[in-house]
């Protein structure tokens, strides 16, 4: 009897000692969490300062053209202020008649160009590429070396002899020069892009796609293209950007005004000597963004279900 | 059905001969294996008979036909591809169904053949998933499923088994052999497992280098091997290997073994003084007392359930694996004798070709 009475003294004890570690161990760790909070809290602080500071940095063109779109004219430079003092929301109306071609032709231009470009490099890169990446074919390393050298050239070496071209085979003042090159795989960049991720693609697919019966053709068409989305949707975001902004080649090749795409009309603002119109020219500019930022959005998804898509392994 | 012949089949790529002047008969519906080392040009030869690899010389046929230049899709036969290649954006059925689209099938027959393939591999309920979605070993049933539903005359199988874990690849092991036995189509099968090669092979192909080393079933393999290489190379454990001095006389040869001493033995097939005798672990007599004896000492145990691997390290130095009933007793440390048993050695000369002991070959 004694004897069992001790022991469960003792067992008393220990279950006593086991539950004052219990419950110092639950201090110590809530202290540490407390501690880990604050430092976290600072940290986080300091790097959205910093963040902050850069965004604005590298937002305020974009800020004060906005801005710029909807001030009176006499606001625009004479006042430091980003914030308006009245919104001139007309600017928009007036600038899209402003010229004797109204913008919905200059943007029905630009749409006809950047969508003919990007679905001419869309195909002809990703072709080229294809090519690249897994048919054999003489001289393909010198071809390929050859293609990323015109990488290096840059374009205002070629304008000359490029503008005398299209000049002789009568071209100039059409959209053949801005459309044309871009079905004959000329932007090697997309080709380099698509033959970077046609590699990565395992080479047994096209070949169980060959014993099942598909010629390269198909095999590019069933297989390779539905795999490389997202590479096609990096080559068509960027294609859009570039050819949508590009003013130099429309520039050098269009004359009519009834041609114009939106960036060349944009600048007619400027060249209009006797009233300024600083205003409506944000104005369009800002609209002339619109585009650029609802394909990356829309594109951008695609990217992202690409890779969503990977299990290739 | 029709067999397949390669004759003279050489692939080089550049300067390097991978496959020389190969000469090999596939019979009618066997389950031919071919292994080998990694690198000895497997893939390269099943690849050729695919038609996916260009050949560089000699011929290959099909039944009567030469299929040189036969693109892939015409030569009526399905690969199973090691990583499985399942187009990632196909659902399962899609997977299956490819193929006979592309053959302009209708589709009745597709749905026919899709769901035959679907019921003998037990993969129905994942039709309409994608390979991602799939585990290591469904995957795998995928591909075979693309394979079968072509009802090809030739199935090629490079290594299929080689990603999934041990247990689902015997499992896989017995359910090919099952599909083999149920369709009776030609296999190859190629790997470099050699047990996957002894348990589903009608007959084996040894290749090392580009070359043929052995044909013939697995009994023949491990009981027979013609070549250094191929003793080595089948049966695991591996054989063991002991350097030996031999003097032929008239009618008897003697030999002598490093740690084991000098038996006179029936007159061996050929006058080389320096051969090897190879022992399987199994072929030796523990404590035995015979001719041809040597003390060692046990220097690993490898305990495996149903048997004991002893690693014996003789005085030489030489080291020995030994093979023993699970219940022995041994203790790391152990000093033990063993006799070689000899009428289950094989014998090579010094460019390691099998050679007989006269009685032997009397008996043959
Ligand atoms: N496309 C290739 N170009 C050059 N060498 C190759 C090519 N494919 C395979 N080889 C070489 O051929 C040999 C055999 O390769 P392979 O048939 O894949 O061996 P394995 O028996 O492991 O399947 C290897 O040495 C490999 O390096
Ligand atoms: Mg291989």
């Amino acid at each position: 009897m004694p004897d069992t009475t001790i022991a469960n003294h003792e067992l008393n004890l220990a279950s006593q000692s086991v539950e004052a570690k219990n419950t110092n161990a639950a201090e110590i760790s809530k202290q540490l969490r407390a501690n880990r909070h604050k430092r976290e809290s600072r940290q986080a602080l300091l790097k959205h300062l910093f963040l902050g500071f850069f965004a604005i940095l590298m937002l305020y063109p974009l800020l004060w053209m906005m801005a710029a779109s909807v001030k009176p004219e006499n606001e625009i430079f004479g006042n430091l202020s980003i914030w308006p003092s009245a919104f001139h929301w007309d600017n928009y109306a007036h600038g899209w008649n402003r010229m004797q071609v109204s913008f919905t032709t200059f943007y029905a231009n630009s749409f006809l160009v950047t969508i003919l470009s990007v679905i001419g490099n869309l195909i002809s890169c990703s072709f080229a590429a294809y090519a690249f990446a897994r048919l054999t074919f003489d001289l393909k390393k010198f071809w390929f070396a050859l293609m990323m050298m015109t990488l290096m050239i840059p374009y205002h070496v070629v304008l000359i002899p490029q503008y005398v071209l299209f000049l002789e085979l009568g071209w100039v003042d059409t959209y053949l020069p801005l459309v044309v090159p871009r079905f004959l795989a000329a932007d090697a960049f997309f080709i380099f892009l698509m033959v970077q991720f046609f590699r990565q693609l395992p080479r047994e697919l096209d070949e169980a796609a060959m014993i099942d019966g598909c010629s390269p053709y198909k095999i590019y068409w069933a297989i390779i293209m539905p795999l490389s989305l997202p590479a096609m949707a990096t080559a068509g975001i960027f294609s859009f950007i570039w050819v949508w902004e590009d003013f130099l080649a429309p520039l050098i090749y269009l004359n009519d005004m009834n041609n114009y795409t939106v960036p060349l009309a944009l600048r007619l603002f400027v060249d209009q000597d006797s009233q300024s119109a600083f205003g409506q020219m944000f104005a369009m500019s800002v609209l002339s963004l619109v585009p650029v930022i609802l394909v990356f959005v829309i594109f951008q998804k695609l990217i992202i279900k690409g890779i969503g898509m990977s299990g290739l392994k | 059905m029709s067999g397949l012949s390669l004759n003279g089949v050489c692939k080089s790529y550049g300067p390097v001969n991978v496959i020389k002047n190969l000469d090999l008969e596939v019979i009618s519906g066997e389950f031919l294996v071919l292994v080998g080392p990694s690198g000895c040009g497997k893939s390269t030869l099943l690849r050729m008979i695919a038609g996916l690899e260009e050949i560089t010389d000699g011929t290959i046929s099909i039944g009567d036909r030469i299929v040189n230049d036969l693109p892939a899709s015409q030569r009526n036969l399905s690969m199973v591809f090691q990583s499985y290649a399942l187009y990632p954006h196909m659902s399962v059925r899609k997977n299956l169904a490819f193929g006979l689209t592309n053959l302009k099938m209708s589709k009745d027959e597709i749905k026919r053949r899709v769901d035959e393939a679907s019921e003998i591999l037990q993969i129905g309920n994942l039709m309409d998933r994608k390979p991602r979605q799939l585990s290591g070993g469904q995957k795998q049933r995928v591909a075979i499923g693309r394979a079968i539903v072509r009802e090809p005359e030739l199935f090629l199988f490079d290594e299929p088994l080689s990603n999934l874990d041990a247990e689902l690849r015997v499992q896989m092991r017995v359910e090919l052999a099952g599909l083999y036995n149920r369709l009776g189509t030609t296999m190859i099968y190629v790997t470099h497992d050699q047990v996957e090669a002894m348990t589903m092979a009608t007959r084996i192909v040894v290749l090392r280098e580009g070359k043929v080393e052995q044909v013939g079933t697995p009994y023949e393999l491990y009981n027979r091997p013609q070549n250094l290489f191929v003793a080595g190379f089948i049966g695991s454990p591996k054989i063991n290997m002991l350097e030996t001095k031999c003097q032929s006389g008239n009618g008897a040869s003697q030999i002598e073994i490093e740690d084991f001493g000098s038996a006179e033995i029936a007159r061996l097939g050929s006058d080389s003084t320096a051969i090897t005798v190879c022992v399987r672990p199994e072929n030796f007599e523990i404590n035995g007392s015979g001719v041809l004896s040597a003390k060692g000492k046990i220097v690993l145990i490898e305990y495996l359930g149903s048997e004991l691997y002893l690693h014996l390290e003789l005085s030489s130095g030489k080291r020995l694996m030994i093979k023993a009933p699970s219940k022995a007793e041994h203790l790391v440390g152990d000093e033990m004798s063993i006799t070689i048993d000899i009428d289950n050695c094989h014998y090579f000369d010094e460019a390691g070709l099998r050679i007989e002991p006269a009685k032997m070959t009397e008996a043959a």
